[in-house]
């Protein structure tokens, strides 16, 4: 992975030992929290219900071990011993101390970490692709793009003041795992006529309170002109993006008010005059940042026959084992959807053990995913069954990948100080409850997403089942939304109607599953295709017995 | 018409722990929403508002919740501030098992 140099080095270290400057003159009076605030922001520090959180940046989620065990430590030495991983591939530590914090951030900074740019209106962490450089179906790692702008975006000064946040994401393979289609701006990469690689420019993409799915800017932009044309879209924004209306200042209003065309016109204008400035990066540098992302040293080795008399672990093989882009190599996606257990989080001991994994077994290589998961992404296939026993001793072999418990969840009211409902304990009624009718696997691929407030951390828009919290004359209330979806074939999902009251919620969700097991034509057919051939009505019909007698009546 | 004014407490976060605090009696601040003051007067809360604004090196963004009286001293009436006074539903921190707190 990518290494600091000393500039690197340099100017986190500095951003450190000034947060600690900061720190100490907002302890001593010196700094008031108006001022302060921002401050702490820049640096990832928020104030939630309960205590400070630390957001750490974990670019385009890409993790070794020996940054994954600092996070342990960090967990042990200043939080109450455990992570929570989240849908932007970032780590959140709940219960740090305003004290601490400088020193948690120069403990990040040893292994090349940072909190820099994980909050404020700037360009935040880019995202990646989860299984960037080892999916059988890549057309190129996107990662060596994904650096290249985590660059060009820290501490940019043009773009350190945006009228809003600005968030990038990027895949390299034309399955979308990176939600591209829901970010200010998407990058997948094509290739032209030539063969050459380059990138689909989406822009104007988000969920949130205006959900919108993102419009093809550019169809094919060659990968030499990827930052001028990024700074023509940035350039436009940062001009007449709306500063008036916090809830009208993201660039998807911005595309949505002024249309696609003028969009268009705008940036490409902009693009010639940026492009005739741009002094292009030095071709060591790309060289560098490619060498840093080189395919790790696979081993030819036998594969051996899996232990097929272990339930768990064939159950296991089914579900968490994605295609490598080499036959005898296979991707790893732990689970931390424990069933019952609140999805993301990680504690220490489970976090070394998955450095201890990585480095033994899966070239030094950790990522985050957004769907809240950590991945193994090199793993010859002969080792699959010893990792399987480690992880099954540290609770970390759930078996649900892209099921009905593999549910995203954002920390809710829980933690947060902007939720309107929790979200955790729905998470974990609706994983527990489903477990215990043992349905899970015939229900087969389902993506439910919890958000605990209308800004949509937890992707209800695009979940095949969202939920959104929401407080209604005192009470946590639920929404139901479906048809949503992620990937490249994104929708944002449809409203089915008045929301649920917690009690009242998992009884409906199970009438709407019990409904698709009725509906479908075959085991084949998942619940988002049932839905795009049936459309909403029985569904809600499911979801809204007692309306559907009435009207009949 | 102006609203009728509802009891309330008046609530911030500790400057280093983050931990919710409440303004007492005696005009300091407990973790413990049962000992916080309960202020019916609408000008008397709206002074101990304005007073806290002022006093920033002890704590961070104070406001007024409404609250009830209960047995035991105030309690929350917003599902929020309950969950203030307790800490997270999925693990046992927070308030819940610092303040030996009675659930409210």
């Amino acid at each position: 992975m990518y290494q600091y140099n000393e500039f690197d080095e340099a100017f986190v270290r500095d951003r450190v030992e000034t947060f600690r400057g900061q720190v100490a003159r907002r302890i001593d009076g010196s700094l008031t929290e108006d001022e302060f605030k921002p401050l702490r922001l820049m640096n990832g520090l928020y104030l939630q219900l309960h205590a400070y959180m630390l957001r750490v940046a974990v670019p385009y989620g890409t993790l070794n071990p020996v940054q994954m065990r600092k996070l342990a430590d960090i967990a042990d030495t200043y939080d109450k011993g455990y992570g929570h991983f989240t849908t932007r591939q970032n780590i959140q530590f709940n219960w740090p101390k305003l004290q601490d914090v400088p020193d948690i951030l120069s403990d990040l900074a040893d292994v090349e970490m940072h909190a820099i740019q994980t909050s404020g209106n700037c360009i935040r962490n880019v995202t990646a692709d989860h299984f960037a450089g080892a999916a059988a179906d890549e057309i190129e790692d996107p990662r060596p793009t994904a650096e290249l702008l985590r660059q060009w975006s820290t501490d940019h000064p043009e773009f350190a003041y945006l009228p809003r946040k600005f968030k990038i994401a990027i895949t390299g393979a034309p399955n979308d795992r990176a939600v591209t289609k829901a970010h200010d701006i998407g990058l997948r990469m094509q290739r032209d006529a030539q063969g050459n690689p380059g990138y689909e420019v989406i822009i104007g993409g988000g969920l949130g309170r205006t959900p919108m799915i993102g419009k093809v800017l550019r169809a094919f932009l060659p990968k030499a002109d990827l930052l001028p044309y990024l700074e023509a879209i940035l350039h436009v924004y940062n001009l007449h993006g709306r500063r008036d209306n916090k809830y009208k200042a993201r660039i998807k209003i911005l595309v949505h008010e002024t249309g696609l065309e003028a969009i268009r016109e705008q940036v490409e204008a902009q693009f010639l005059l940026q492009r005739a400035a741009f002094e292009p990066v030095a071709e060591q540098v790309i060289a560098n940042i490619e060498a840093a992302f080189a395919p790790p040293a696979y081993v030819s080795r036998p594969i051996g026959g899996d232990d097929a008399s272990d339930a768990g672990f064939r159950s296991w093989m089914d579900t968490n084992i994605a295609d490598h882009k080499r036959d005898d190599y296979a991707i790893v996606s732990i689970s931390l959807k424990p069933i019952g257990g609140t999805p993301g989080d990680a504690s220490s001991e489970q976090m070394r053990v998955m450095a201890d994994l990585a480095e033994r077994y899966g070239h030094s290589e950790l990522r985050v995913s957004h769907e809240q998961n950590i991945i193994l992404p090199h793993v010859h296939r002969a080792d699959l069954a010893l990792i399987y026993a480690a992880l099954k001793a540290v609770g970390l072999a759930t078996a649900n990948i892209g099921l009905l418990s593999d549910m995203i969840a954002c920390p809710g009211m829980d933690y947060c100080a902007l939720a309107t409902a929790r979200s955790i304990p729905i998470a974990q009624e609706i994983s527990t409850h489903f477990d215990a009718l043992k349905i899970e696997r015939d229900v087969g691929p389902l993506k439910i997403k919890i958000s605990g407030c209308i800004n949509a951390c937890g992707h209800h828009h695009v979940g095949h089942i969202g939920i959104l919290g929401l407080n209604r004359a005192g009470v946590e209330n639920y929404q139901i939304t479906l048809g949503g979806d992620g990937t490249e074939t994104a929708a944002v999902g449809e409203r089915a109607g008045p929301g649920f009251a917690a009690d009242d919620l998992i009884p409906a969700i199970e009438r709407l599953i019990e409904a698709y097991l009725e509906l479908r034509e075959a085991p084949e057919e998942t619940f988002l295709d049932a839905y795009r051939r049936l459309g909403q009505a029985p569904f809600k019909a499911a979801l809204y017995p007692d309306q559907v007698t009435r009207n009949a009546a | 018409m102006a609203r009728e004014f509802t009891p309330k407490v008046l609530t911030a976060n500790h400057l280093l722990e983050g931990d919710a605090i409440y303004r007492d009696g005696s005009g300091g601040w407990s973790r413990n929403h049962q000992e916080a003051k309960l202020f019916t007067d609408q000008r008397e809360a709206e002074a101990a508002l304005v007073a806290a604004l002022a006093e920033p090196g002890t704590i961070v963004g104070p406001y007024l919740a409404d609250a009830k009286a209960g047995p035991n001293g105030p309690l929350p009436v917003h599902f929020r501030e309950a969950f203030r006074t307790r800490g997270p539903s999925n693990y046992n921190h927070g308030k819940q098992v610092e303040l030996n707190h009675v659930s409210v």
